[in-house]
């Protein structure tokens, strides 16, 4: 009985400590990488100068990945930035019927404008026509809406011109090498996704134009882990290769490890989005990466400003017009070396 | 294999039955492996022409397979002992990333795997509870904790890549032992530990005799309740190790991370021979189970063929395998009535 008790003491006793040992332990310091424009200055630009209140309905899938965090994080910091934004974000789960839900829940509260990442824009056409059937322009973040009606504005990357980017500058680099039948590999990220077949199409492209072409492809899942493990399998596939353009940073964190794990350095790798980590190890040039292609989130923080100006029927100052533009593509920037220090207020 | 489940027959019968099955099986496994090698060196002679790279390519394949073969032994026990683990992936995630917050990762490398170890018993634990004491059904009680566990990850997290700078930790992933990879080494000791507790301990025999029968089990004094959801603690404690396995390789951990774990483990359990109703199954027919999808991968990789292609053929993998031992298992059982 008395010895019961006491492991039962023991067990107990070990099972709060670890229990509050843990608690503690779930503690992160919090995420200041979010990036605001810095065009506020009135004098040098008219726009900056505080006008009518604008209200800013936002929503964006549920992320776990950084670069849809690096997405909310943004919208967040640059409404905040805006004296006369009042911003309202709803939580819009992870799929397209959690999001159609939280979008109506939004276009009761009457925001001037509304902001969307649509977790997949044929699936929310119907919750961005609704929007503006209400009166409210609708701003769609990256991913088209097929409905020329359902969005007054439409801002979204390049994922072709991601592909070419890569293309270029792995063709360009191994051209200057004077490398005749190269060994190119890639590791791209969700394949059944029309952004991953984009951005592999564009790439195929911009080799060819070398005479380049692909020589091995092991897809991953945007996550470090099966990034690894892509990478893993493509390194044994191709023992010795000259290029490898891997589609996303994130991602990139697995492939680089599994780089570094068998000790493999006779090609250099080009990433893709354009993520903090990523700059820096270009920076430091003290691994395999020497350069990656932007897709860059910063969109979200231009998609608030110009929400703001679309809100306040004002135009973009630099252009001719009265109006914000209906359509606007960013380009695929290439970050190498020689440029990162710019980038790296960009890096998510 | 047990006293406890064996229908009136010999016992001596019964067990020269099981064992020849098992080996059958699982040389039927070391066929299809020996296949898949062929098809490679057919397919990539220049490649398999080179010691060096067959012999890496081996490691390679084995190294791959190490953190789901963990956890595969785990899911092992439960499904023997009649339930399901649905969880497995989510645990590995909640894990990971609770080992790789800021605050643990100050605590070194050994607080980071504490951290591990004691979630991932911590989340079976609770799995445990509430399907041996709520009397949930374990499809359920799991699948609400795969949801929820990735929920709580990707909170802790801030859905962000956590990345470890803990330099221990990372060179798990590349430190070799005698040749071979450490996480290799943790694979065969877990494997081992996980043989040794089902075939030599009464635990095995108990979680055997509760998957095969749990009134029966119950009657003849075992505590099913608390073997069940220890079971659970156990596919936990698996989870636990596979996720600083998996956090080494990667070199980060997230909330998404160890995706269709789950899919993975159970199929290569069943390609193994456990039974999913509960009951029978072996740790070393798991093992080559998972071997057997680490294989395919490398072979297709190797090949630069498609992914899609490669999940068609895991599919038909598991189809055959199962179709394969219903149909061994009926005419093994009609053979010896005879």
């Amino acid at each position: 009985m008395s010895a019961l008790s006491r492991r039962r003491i023991l067990f107990g006793g070990a099972a709060v400590g670890a229990g509050a040992l843990l608690t503690a332990c779930t503690s992160n310091e919090p995420d200041n990488s979010a990036q605001v424009n810095t065009n506020t200055d009135a004098s040098a630009n008219p726009n900056a100068a505080a006008g009518e209140k604008v209200i800013i309905g936002f929503s964006a899938p549920a992320a776990d990945h950084g670069w849809l965090a690096a997405i909310t994080n943004n919208a967040k910091a640059q409404a905040a930035a805006y004296s006369d934004v009042e911003f309202k974000a709803v939580e819009s789960g992870t799929d397209a019927a959690a999001q159609r839900a939280a979008i109506s829940t939004l276009i009761a509260q009457k925001p001037t404008v509304l902001v969307m990442l649509p977790a997949d824009g044929k699936e929310l056409d119907a919750a961005g026509l609704e929007a503006m059937k209400a009166g409210i322009p609708v701003i769609n973040l990256d991913r088209a809406f097929p409905s020329r009606a359902a969005f007054r504005l439409q801002i979204k990357g390049d994922n072709f011109g991601m592909g070419t980017a890569a293309g270029h500058y792995i063709g360009q680099q191994l051209k200057a090498k004077g490398v005749t039948n190269p060994i190119i590999g890639e590791i791209p990220g969700i394949d059944s996704l029309e952004l991953t077949q984009e951005r592999s199409e564009g790439f195929k492209i911009a080799l060819a134009e070398f005479g380049f072409k692909v020589a091995n492809r092991r897809p991953a899942e945007f996550t470090a882990d099966s990034g690894q493990a892509a990478a893993t399998a493509l390194l044994q596939a191709l023992p010795k290769m000259d290029a490898l353009w891997n589609h996303d940073d994130d991602q990139g964190i697995g492939v680089l490890a599994a780089i570094k794990q068998t000790s493999r350095s006779e090609f250099f790798m080009v990433g893709g989005a354009g993520s903090k980590a990523a700059i820096d190890a270009i920076t430091k040039d003290d691994s395999v990466l020497k350069a990656t292609v932007t897709y860059s989130p910063s969109m979200a923080s231009s998609a608030i400003s110009l929400a703001r100006l679309i809100g306040q029927g004002k135009g973009m100052s630099d252009l001719v017009e009265l109006q914000v533009p209906q359509e606007i593509t960013l380009a695929s920037e290439t970050i190498t070396k020689d440029n990162a220090a710019q980038y790296a207020k960009l890096g998510f | 294999m047990t006293t406890q489940t064996a229908p009136p027959e010999a016992p001596a019968k019964q067990q020269r039955r099981k064992l020849d099955e098992n080996t059958l099986r699982n040389l039927g496994l070391v066929g299809v492996l020996v296949l898949l090698i062929v098809v490679g060196i057919i397919t990539k002679p220049d490649l398999y022409s080179d010691p060096t790279w067959v012999k890496n390519n081996f490691l390679t394949i084995l190294q791959q397979a190490s953190a789901i073969g963990v956890v595969t032994v785990g899911m092992t026990f439960v499904i023997i002992g009649g339930g399901i683990d649905l969880s497995v992936g989510a645990i590995i995630a909640l894990a990971g990333v609770w080992a790789t917050t800021l605050a643990t990762q100050s605590y070194g490398a050994g607080g980071m795997i504490f951290t591990a170890l004691v979630v991932g018993i911590a989340v079976g634990l609770v799995n445990g509870v509430l399907i041996s004491y709520g009397k949930l059904v374990p499809f359920i009680a799991t699948l609400a904790m795969l949801v929820a566990a990735r929920g709580l990850a990707a909170q802790i997290s801030g859905k962000q890549t956590q990345v470890s700078a803990n330099d221990t930790i990372n060179s798990l992933a590349s430190e070799r032992l005698l040749g071979i990879p450490l996480l290799v080494w943790i694979l065969g000791l877990v494997v081992a530990a996980g043989w040794v507790l089902l075939n030599r301990t009464t635990f095995g025999r108990r979680t055997v005799a509760v998957g095969g029968n749990p009134e029966a089990a119950r009657l003849a004094g075992i505590n099913v309740k608390r073997h069940t959801m220890l079971l659970y603690a156990l596919s936990g404690l698996c989870c636990g190790i596979g996720a600083i396995m998996l956090t080494s390789q990667a070199t980060s951990a997230q909330a998404a991370m160890a995706n269709l774990y789950e899919l993975d483990a159970i199929a290569a359990a069943i390609i193994g021979g456990t039974l999913l109703s509960g009951g029978r199954g072996t740790i070393i027919g798991a093992l080559f189970g998972v071997l057997v999808f680490s294989t395919i991968t490398n072979l297709f990789a190797i090949n630069n063929l498609s992914t899609e292609v490669q999940n068609m053929v895991k599919g038909a993998i598991i189809v055959a395998a199962v179709l394969i031992q219903q149909f061994r298992y009926k005419s093994l059982t009609q053979l010896f009535k005879r």
